[in-house]
């Protein structure tokens, strides 16, 4: 930060008022570059997101147009990225299905449920979850997790092995889709925890006391007013959950063993890839069309997150005084 | 419906910070009284040790006993959630719930009693209360309208059919007209008299002319200082009070006012 | 008058207010029972451990709003039965942050030693080796990223707080955030994209690393400063106009100081929040085994990178990779988690409202 040269003006603030209005082109001087500055600055978002946009597709052309024959995989560039959008989806959604239920459950404990006085240090643990490296849940995802899952794969495919999802065999080692979507969820709680905590704190005081007045319980007031109140708070929450779950990278790279397949088979050792991981598992060995192909997967996530992360964005704007950045 | 009130002994408590201490007083069933006080001297949290909102703020807490006909409402076994259920509240700002229609609001309590699932008896109740409320020929041609679509004073009309429908036995209201322009408010003076046929009512105030108005016994709360816990300082005859109070404080309080 | 309209008489239950009650210990006494049931379970048994933490939570759920239910009736249940719902799901949350710091810690100390800290890789085949180059290489990296962030960030949060009207300033508070969700993998192609124009498609660079890093950490860093500046009260400011001091010299001089604490913890988080990430780093900054500390010459290991190859390829024998695997994630485990008591320490120490 630049402190500005102290010239005329000593300490602003102990001199009392000039004995005349200063209108001198130095302040103004002062005051246009200042302002320059800070709106070349903003406008440096608006230039960096239009440079994304522009560097991936420029990059990534020359896959979109390529003969089928010259992208990896040999049958052009739609099927290539088909079952990798697939499987990013597949994914995401998973990890979604499991963390919005449990993320409510936690802002509502912190919010509703816990005793005021731990209730900030409560969230805080939650908050911590979000600054866990990826690749640290990815080795953790490995060794921990998909061990511990294997025998519930196991009897999922036993009793539910009707279902397309739980068909079997069971991977050996448990790194599957399922195992993915799990450390995915994990991964995705605090944001929108944070979100939905945020929410129901703002739920106005006299309705939930006009609730607890009519002989409501805890969770009767909670579902007469709290919930109601929350619920474009929660779908954005939701859709910033889907946003990251879509775009993570190193954790399902580690976790999946993945192959070029669309199947919903969650519990197999047969799993599609998502686009981040492949990108993370092929980039550095490639080289030529290859490079320009993982790119131009790069652009369709990028517009697949940049979709739901507008969306989720536009309806927290619809909602006065609330952001859901800091979660 | 209708029980009388008998409270003994009550300090009232926010933390470690003693807010009203010592109230003795019994309420008359089928009756208005009024409590009435400068500001912070600890009516609002008077009003709300009688049904047990109180404790909903983390680390309130009373002693002492608050007897409704006979069953002690701080005694162990009982549930608050019941006692609210007997002893209904309107608040000081009009609160209905906003994602919920006006007949929606009107039924809100007594679905949680899971009753009322029969359409017919719902429309009945909801029309009794609405009528209760001095709100019917007002909102009868736009029931599933949502609650905050009324103007301020209907939709305090509208809590108070709300916490008429469940048939309580008390009906407490905290400043229930004071966000309130001087028709609603009479119009709510107004049904406060019909209600009290049925209902014990206590309302705390800060208008003496509503005091003198529309209660049958007027309670004076004061404070000796900040910092200091509140008292009942005198109760009588809301008559008497106004015209030959037996405290000093209360006559100086009155007359400052009427003044 | 028609308040006598059909009274829905009480039942005799609701009619007295005190119903039967369960007592206050048995909700803990069941959570010890079936806790118990499933230590045993684990311990003696050998069954897995995440069967039986499913069907400890099944057992609560059914138990407790069972036994409120005969007690209490059914509203009583019902919420009862919330009350358990979402302490588990809280208490679900917090399984995985204690299985993490188990499981790194325990993995990570066999290897988190004297020479792993201060030796690189040059010519490590097997056991021994460190990882030097690498926390040296995050250090360069992320720190460049802050030094290009932190004044882009502010000084667009000052314009969104003291400049910013109209549509421009909407547009950027949104997309501003929706940068923030950015897939980090993304900010590692737009680097490679960029850079690859000029240097070839085999840029590989501590600097590009730092630009990619920098399109994460920006956002986070303006939403964090935009808060603190949005706390500063007016008066403060009009004050400062009031005496003839302008614009840009009461940002300056009153707001930035008066928010001074509450951005220095934003931009910590901002920096933890960056530290770990590894998809972008594996795209531009690539990996090498030796210490290299020019971040504009070659490529640059940084600890994900090194721990995330030290798991895929561990070379032979596999164990030593994947024991210095283990010890770099705790090193950046340590380091992220100190970025964040340090970020909640100045927070506390000066009180900003971040800590709520
Ligand atoms: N939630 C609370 N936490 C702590 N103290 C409180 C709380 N609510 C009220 N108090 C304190 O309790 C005392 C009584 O407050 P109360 O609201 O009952 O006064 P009141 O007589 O209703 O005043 P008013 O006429 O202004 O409504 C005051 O000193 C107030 O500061
Ligand atoms: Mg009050």
């Amino acid at each position: 930060m630049t402190t500005p040269a102290t010239t005329q003006v000593g300490g602003p603030l102990d001199q009392g008022p000039p004995a005349e209005p200063r209108i001198g082109s130095r302040n103004r001087t002062g005051d246009k570059i200042f302002s320059g500055t800070a709106t070349a600055a903003g406008i440096t978002i608006l230039v960096t997101l239009a440079g994304i946009a522009a560097f991936l597709l420029y990059e990534g052309f020359p896959a979109l147009v390529a003969a089928p024959e010259d992208v990896p995989g040999g049958e052009g560039f739609w099927p290539y990225v088909q079952p990798l959008l697939f499987g990013t989806v597949l994914a995401a959604v998973i990890a979604l299905i499991i963390a919005a239920p449990l993320s409510i459950g936690i802002a509502l404990f912190i919010s509703h449920y816990a005793p005021r006085k731990i209730a900030a240090p409560l969230g805080y643990l939650v908050d911590l979850l979000a600054a866990v490296p990826s690749v640290v849940y990815g080795l953790w995802g490995i060794f921990f997790l998909a061990p511990q899952l294997v025998p519930v794969f196991q009897w999922l495919e036993n009793t539910l092995g009707f279902l397309p999802f739980f068909e079997g065999p069971t991977s050996a080692t448990g790194r599957t889709m399922l195992t993915a979507g799990i450390v995915l969820a994990v991964m995705i709680l605090p944001i929108m925890s944070g979100v939905n905590r945020e929410v129901f704190l703002q739920t106005p005081r006299l309705q939930e006391e006009a609730a607890l007045a009519l002989g409501a319980t805890r969770s009767e007031m909670i579902r007469m007013t709290v919930l109601p109140f929350a619920r474009s708070g929660m779908v954005s929450g939701a859709m910033l959950g889907l946003g990251r779950a879509l775009g993570e990278t190193l954790a399902v790279a580690l976790v999946l063993s993945p192959a070029a397949v669309i199947s919903f088979n969650l519990i197999g050792s047969t799993n599609s890839s998502t686009i981040a991981a492949n990108i993370a598992l092929n980039f550095p060995e490639s080289s030529g069309l290859a490079v320009n192909t993982l790119i131009a997967t790069g652009l369709v996530l990028f517009t697949l997150t940049f979709v739901v992360n507008f969306i989720a964005r536009a309806v927290v704007a619809r909602r006065k005084d609330f952001s859901g950045a800091n979660a | 419906m209708a029980k009388r009130i008998d409270v003994k002994d009550l300090d009232i408590y926010y933390g470690s910070f003693r807010a009203v201490e010592g109230v003795t007083m019994s309420i008359e069933p089928r009756s208005i009284t009024a409590l009435i006080g400068p500001s912070g001297c600890g009516k609002s949290t008077f009003l709300r040790s009688l049904n047990r909102m109180h404790e909903v703020i983390p680390g309130a807490r009373v002693s002492g006993s608050v007897i409704l006909d006979g069953q002690d409402l701080y005694g162990a076994g009982v549930d608050p959630v019941s006692v609210r259920r007997h002893v209904g509240m309107v608040f000081q700002r009009p609160n209905p719930f906003p994602t919920m229609s006006i007949y929606e609001n009107v039924v809100a309590g007594m679905r949680l009693n899971g009753r009322g699932t029969r359409k017919a008896a719902m429309d009945e109740v909801v029309e009794g209360a609405l009528q209760g409320a001095n709100l019917w020929n007002e909102v009868k041609d736009r029931l599933d309208r949502p609650g905050s679509s009324l103007s301020g004073g209907q939709q305090q009309r509208l809590c108070i059919a709300r916490a008429i429908a469940v048939k309580p036995d008390v009906l407490l209201m905290d400043e229930p007209c004071s966000a309130l322009d001087p028709i609603s408010t009479l119009a709510i003076e107004d049904l406060m008299d019909q209600l009290k046929k049925d209902y014990t009512i206590v309302i705390v105030t800060h208008n003496m002319q509503q005091a003198a108005r529309v209660s049958d016994r007027t309670g004076f709360f004061n404070i000796a200082g900040t910092g200091q816990p509140g008292k009942l300082i005198e109760m009588d005859e809301t008559s008497t009070m106004f015209s030959t109070p037996s405290n000093q404080a209360t006559e100086d309080y009155i007359s400052g006012r009427f003044g | 008058m028609t308040t006598t309209t059909t009274p829905t008489d009480l039942t005799a239950a609701e009619a007295s207010l005190s119903q039967g009650r369960l007592p206050r210990w048995s909700t803990p006494a069941t959570v010890a029972a079936v806790v118990v049931l499933g230590a045993l379970a684990i311990l003696v048994l050998d069954a897995p451990v995440p069967l039986v933490v499913g069907l400890g939570v099944l057992a609560l759920l059914v138990a407790l709003p069972a036994l409120a239910w005969v007690v209490e009736g059914r509203r009583r249940a019902n919420d009862r039965m919330w009350t358990v719902l979402v302490t588990i799901a809280f208490a679900l949350a917090l399984l995985p942050l204690l299985s993490l710091m188990i499981t790194v810690t325990q993995n990570g100390l066999a290897r988190f030693d004297w020479e792993f800290l201060t030796t690189d890789m040059r010519g490590v085949l097997g056991e021994g080796g460190g990882a030097l180059h690498a926390i040296v290489g995050t250090l360069i990296i992320t720190g460049l990223a802050t030094v290009i962030s932190v004044p882009v960030g502010i000084m667009t949060a000052v314009y969104l707080v003291e400049y910013g009207r109209g549509r421009l300033a909407r547009a950027i508070t949104l997309l501003v955030d929706v940068m923030t969700g950015i897939p980090s993998i993304v900010a590692g192609l737009f680097a490679f994209a960029l850079f690859s124009i000029f240097f070839g498609p085999s840029v590989r660079f501590g600097i590009g690393g730092a630009v990619a890093l920098s399109v994460l950490m920006i956002p986070v860093v303006v939403r964090s400063v935009e808060e603190m500046l949005k706390l500063v009260p007016n008066e403060l400011r009009e004050a400062s106009y009031a005496l003839g001091v302008s614009q840009w010299r009461t940002i300056v001089r009153v707001v930035l100081p008066t928010a001074a604490a509450g951005i220095a913890t934003g931009v910590t988080l901002a920096i933890a929040r960056v530290i770990g990430e590894t998809a972008p780093l594996l795209i531009i900054t690539g990996s090498t085994n030796i210490l290299n500390t020019d971040p504009v010459d070659g490529r640059m290991s940084s600890l994900p990178i090194f721990t995330y190859y030290s798991y895929t390829i561990p070379g032979v024998p596999p164990e030593f990779g994947v024991e210095r695997a283990w010890a770099a994630a705790l090193t950046l485990f340590l380091i992220v988690m100190l970025l964040n008591l340090v970020a909640r320490v100045l927070s506390r120490i000066f009180g900003s409202p971040t800590s709520r």
